[in-house]
């Protein structure tokens, strides 16, 4: 049997009846069509449908919609203030943090719970704040240097 | 990774929550963070016909400050105890384990209650409970209860808790061993569970050791106290020799877990190396 909830997906509330069982990333990607958060395990590994609930990072692939009722999430698609790009897109861009392009959604949600909590980490805190992010292809120094460049970018 | 059908309910207090349990009994499960059923119910490991969802129980949130004992909520976050002060200050080793949970993800909605509910003997609350003389408070349809930790954790996914109880907090007394103590972990790499970890709570008079607890996570399926271990340092001065001979012979007798990731002899040597780190640690 569905059931009603009422989130908030970037700045704008959905009000959608769902079944329980529906993970909180299919509703973000073929309930609402925003397809910038990603599946990539099914074992809670990979973060890569890292988004922030109510501010923080969560793996939406590890949490039933039903269970963010009446919350916030926002999602890469919410990064952005219009066209200018949040300092962690850019970092991204700049440092060359991607090659396929596949966790970069997970890692930048992620990171941005990083610099919330500390905004100046150093390499090693970065590094340990990705334990749960993994990527194929860039490797992890170019991504540890975007999420610096945004760091300095937002002191 | 679609989780097989059920109901959902979600009670806002511990009473509803148990009388839920009552009706749906075997059928139903509790949720709390999911970090640990949603994994479980995507696999379809288990298939409840009813999830009854604790999270929105205010009674069961929050970490209280008492004089004599530091009570958490059973729904507070591992993040929540990683960052709380008077853990920090009275049992360090509570807040560094909650530190070393998993990954920021699941330390932000991974809580406590559903890790000891859940009881994987490679989790790392076990250890650092059993350390701690920590008290699980349940609640039952008649009231509550009070179980001595050493009684609660009963092997592989098994626990003291009855089928129509929910654990509602954790009780950490204030003693002098609790506000000298350290967790320490050596982590499966891939999911951070703890092929060994090891809690040491140590309290001293004159430099003597007046009472010592080391408890170890992931070497057996039930978490354990290494009684000889305690015995040995009990009365001596913790330093690098007393450390050598107390831990010469960790988990000795204890039935030891053997996987792909580590075998029995090397888990029973790494958990020899993890105790004299924390001993170390605390020296
Ligand atoms: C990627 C990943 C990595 C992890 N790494 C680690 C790690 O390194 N170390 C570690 O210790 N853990 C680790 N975990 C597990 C994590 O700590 C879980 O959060 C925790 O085990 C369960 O808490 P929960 O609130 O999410 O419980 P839930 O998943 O909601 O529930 C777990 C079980 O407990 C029962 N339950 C929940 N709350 C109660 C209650 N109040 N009373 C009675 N029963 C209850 C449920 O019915 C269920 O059976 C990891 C998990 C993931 C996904
Ligand atoms: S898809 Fe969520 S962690 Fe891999
Ligand atoms: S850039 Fe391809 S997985 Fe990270």
């Amino acid at each position: 049997m569905k059931v009603p909830v009422s989130i908030t997906v970037n700045g704008k509330q959905y009000d959608k009846m769902v079944e329980p069982r529906m993970l909180l990333v299919y509703f973000i990607r073929e309930e609402l069509a925003l397809t910038g958060t990603h599946i990539g395990c099914d074992t809670s590994s990979c973060g890569s449908c890292t988004i922030h609930l109510d501010g923080k990072a969560l793996k939406s692939c590890t949490m039933l919609a039903v269970q963010a009722n009446g919350k916030s999430v926002t999602t890469i698609e919410g990064m952005a203030n219009g066209e200018e790009l949040h300092p962690l897109q850019e970092g991204f861009h700049m440092e060359h943090g991607l090659q396929c392009g596949f966790c970069t959604p997970g890692m930048i949600m992620c990171a941005a719970d990083i610099l919330k909590n500390n905004p100046t980490p150093t390499e090693e805190e970065i590094r340990h704040g990705l334990e749960g992010n993994f990527c194929r292809c860039t490797g992890y120094h170019n991504i540890v240097k975007s999420i610096q460049y945004a760091a300095k970018k937002m002191a | 990774m679609v989780p097989s059908k059920f109901a959902y309910h979600k009670p806002s207090t511990v009473k509803e929550a148990i009388a839920l349990l009552a009706t749906h009994g075997d059928d139903s499960k509790i949720l709390s963070g999911g970090h640990s059923l949603v994994p479980v119910l995507k696999l379809r490991l288990n298939d409840p016909e009813h999830i009854i969802d604790v999270s929105g129980i205010d009674s069961m949130g929050g970490i209280r400050d008492n004089e004599k004992s530091i009570t958490i909520g059973a729904n507070s976050t591992h993040g929540e105890i990683a960052n709380n002060a008077a853990l920090k200050e009275h049992a360090p080793m509570v807040a560094l384990a909650a530190s070393m949970i998993g990954d920021i993800q699941v330390r932000n909605f991974g809580t406590i209650g559903g890790s000891i509910a859940h009881a994987d003997p490679a989790a790392d609350w076990p250890a650092v409970l059993l350390a701690a003389d920590a008290n699980v408070v349940l609640s039952h349809a008649g009231g509550q209860r009070e179980v001595d930790i050493d009684q609660f954790f009963k092997g592989l996914f098994m626990t003291a808790m009855g089928e129509e109880e929910i654990i509602t907090a954790i009780r950490i007394p204030k003693t002098a061993f609790n506000k000298n103590s350290t967790y320490v972990k050596f982590p499966q790499p891939a999911s951070r569970f703890a092929l060994v970890g090891c809690a040491a709570a140590i309290s001293n008079s004159d430099g003597y050791i007046t009472e010592a607890r080391v408890a170890f996570s992931g070497v057996s399926a039930t978490p354990f106290r290494d009684s000889n271990v305690e015995k040995s340092l009990k009365g001596s001065v913790l330093n690098e020799g007393s450390i050598a001979t107390a831990t010469a012979s960790v988990a000795d007798g204890v039935s030891i877990m053997s996987d792909h990731f580590a075998a029995e002899k090397y888990r029973k040597h790494m958990a020899g190396v993890y105790a004299r780190k924390a001993l170390s640690a605390l020296a």
